[in-house]
């Protein structure tokens, strides 16, 4: 009697969920979803590394290459004039949905990474000096640190590192010892990709100008999952890649604010990033072209116009709020089994939860679940130095987006038994 | 529910060897030794070799990884202790004949003897890397006349 009434209490608050959010609806418009891996329903839990497609970006790309294909900015036939203005919109819906002040100030780039490369380049190298200090933090991906050691190579800047505390969250009086009149560039992840912390990047960034350094958001993890206004958080430079949110590979997203980029060299020379070329000397063209040497990727700025489109109209706040739920669904349920440690447990956490068992490796972890029909990662996420900090060789880390479910989040649960039975 | 492959794959003896792997500590006389290190999942190995007139006389292991590639070094230091160089680069070719799937059951029984219950890793393509790492190392370790080198 009290079970079947807590049954049903459960049950009128899932329907009251998913008044709120109907994951099912959504889950409709993902073809991927819906198959079978080794003869199970395949359970995908690796949205930090990339996201399934809805059919509305995978039917834009299919209509572009079969009735409207053309090179942009160059043809004045019509179906140029089609693919330019596809690409033109892509832009302004991309504008808006980072609130940048203009659309010029929307770079196209391959990814989150080449966003990066393009600033250290093209700002780092030319305004940063030797003996210039720049700061990154502990929780980065190789992608926000690689790019930075090579910056400093070139030219003996210094790359100090922001420490962290256990839980994964950057321990702020010390970046705050960091940060002097030497520093002069801070490039720092929004959502650590590995541990799921969400860094207090507005304060960042407000203290870091206090000395007159500029800041780079690395936005990877975060645009796919969180709300961001650029003009609120009053960043330099802000980053993502189209493939972790619901669009194509290949193509990623630079934000620059203006009088910056406008003094920037450009990052490559070539086609349509010029005004007028001779061999004396070369105009270059205006922003946002100035950076944008060659044919773009137009079928994947389109594409990733129509899937930020499709995640505006759902609503990043309502995403965000979702995601939570899975979160603290899956944090609790994962911590009740035995032997199991989660890595990075920050109290500002995105729906990314990273973890160990007992003394089995990831690698053994991600087979076990597979089989199972449960992807997961495996590894050290690209972010080699959280590893070392942690003492860990790898984690097994269980990401989610929207699309995901509780149902999900339990098989999840019932997969890792069976690697603790095969390894009992 | 555990399935017949994952069975299959982890078998009792190589659960066994990862959680009590042989021969894993430093080889204080060794006179070869290489590293190999898998960068993709995090797989580190130290080999330590000491090898006389072509032939492994002693050998130890130290580092970590997953259960294959820990039973796989374990297992492997076993059974070339005591082989000549030639004799252990053959084994090697043997042992990567099975995991491509190139060899029978039972010329892998024949030629490898307990080493043939690697054999179920053949069904998983990406764990294939994971059971050759140790022994990529050893040939590396052996070619390599007391210089540490670095394998993937």
């Amino acid at each position: 009697m009290a079970n079947g009434s807590k049954r049903s209490a459960v049950l009128e608050q899932r329907k009251k969920e998913q008044a709120l959010f109907d994951v099912q609806k959504h889950r409709k418009d993902f073809p991927l979803l819906t198959q079978k891996v080794y003869g199970k329903p395949l359970v995908y839990l690796d949205n930090a590394a990339t996201t399934q497609k809805p059919q509305s970006v995978i039917d834009t790309i299919n209509q572009y290459y079969s009735k409207e294909n053309a090179n942009i900015h160059r043809g004045i036939h019509y179906l140029s004039q089609q693919a330019t203005d596809a690409y033109d919109d892509a832009r302004v819906a991309i504008q808006k949905f980072l609130n940048a002040k203009g659309s010029g100030e929307i770079i196209f780039v391959r990814g989150a990474t080449e966003g990066i490369n393009l600033v250290a380049q093209s700002y780092g190298r030319t305004f940063l000096k030797t003996g210039d200090e720049i700061i990154i933090t502990a929780m980065e991906h190789h992608s926000n640190i690689v790019p930075w050691q090579i910056l400093c190579e070139q030219i003996g800047a210094k790359l100090r590192i922001a420490p962290m505390n256990n839980a994964g969250e950057l321990l702020l009086g010390e970046y705050e010892k960091l940060l002097s009149k030497k520093t002069k560039f801070v490039s720092v992840s929004h959502i650590s990709n590995a541990l799921g912390t969400i860094n207090p990047v507005k304060q960042l960034i407000k203290m870091a100008h206090n000395v007159g350094a500029l800041v780079l958001i690395d936005g990877a993890q975060s645009a796919p999952h969180i709300p961001v206004d650029v003009q609120e958080l009053d960043c330099d430079f802000f980053v993502f890649s189209g493939h972790k949110i619901f669009g194509p590979t290949g193509i990623g997203v630079l934000y620059g604010k203006n009088e910056l980029l406008e003094k920037m060299p450009p990052y490559q020379g070539g086609g349509d990033m010029i005004s007028s070329v001779t061999f004396e000397k070369t105009t270059y063209n205006k922003l946002p072209f100035k950076f944008e040497a060659g044919t773009p990727h137009i079928s994947g700025v389109i594409g990733l116009g129509t899937a930020i489109n499709y995640v505006s109209k759902i609503g990043l706040e309502k995403i965000a709020a979702y995601e939570h739920k899975l979160l603290i669904y899956a944090t609790e349920a994962l911590s009740e089994i035995k032997g199991l440690r989660i890595i990075g447990t920050a109290k500002e956490k995105a729906s990314i939860v990273s973890f160990v068992l007992e003394d089995i490796h990831a690698h053994d972890i991600g087979t076990i679940l597979d089989q199972a029909g449960i992807a997961i990662r495996a590894g050290h996420h690209c972010a080699m130095p959280i590893m070392e900090r942690f003492n860990i060789p790898a984690t097994a880390r269980a990401s989610f987006a929207f699309y995901n479910t509780r149902e999900e989040i339990d098989r999840l649960v019932e997969g890792i038994h069976n690697v603790l039975e095969v390894f009992k | 529910m555990v399935s017949s492959e994952l069975r299959e794959l982890y078998q009792e003896l190589i659960l066994e060897h990862s959680k009590k792997p042989r021969n894993f500590h430093v080889l204080e006389h060794a006179n070869h030794s290489a590293e190999g290190f898998n960068p993709l999942c995090g797989d580190k190995f130290k080999l330590y070799l000491e090898i006389k007139d072509d032939r492994i006389q002693d050998i130890g292991f130290q580092g970590s990884g997953c259960a294959i590639s820990k039973a796989s070094a374990s297992m492997m230091t076993a059974s070339v202790k005591g082989k000549t160089v030639q004799e252990a680069e053959e084994l090697f070719n043997e042992f990567h004949k099975m995991l491509s799937g190139e060899a029978s059951a039972k010329a892998n029984q024949t030629k490898l003897g307990k080493l043939s219950v690697f054999s179920g890793v053949s069904e998983f393509p990406v764990r294939v890397k994971c059971a050759t790492l140790v022994w990529h190392t050893l040939h590396a370790g052996m070619e390599a006349n007391g210089k540490t080198v670095c394998t993937e």
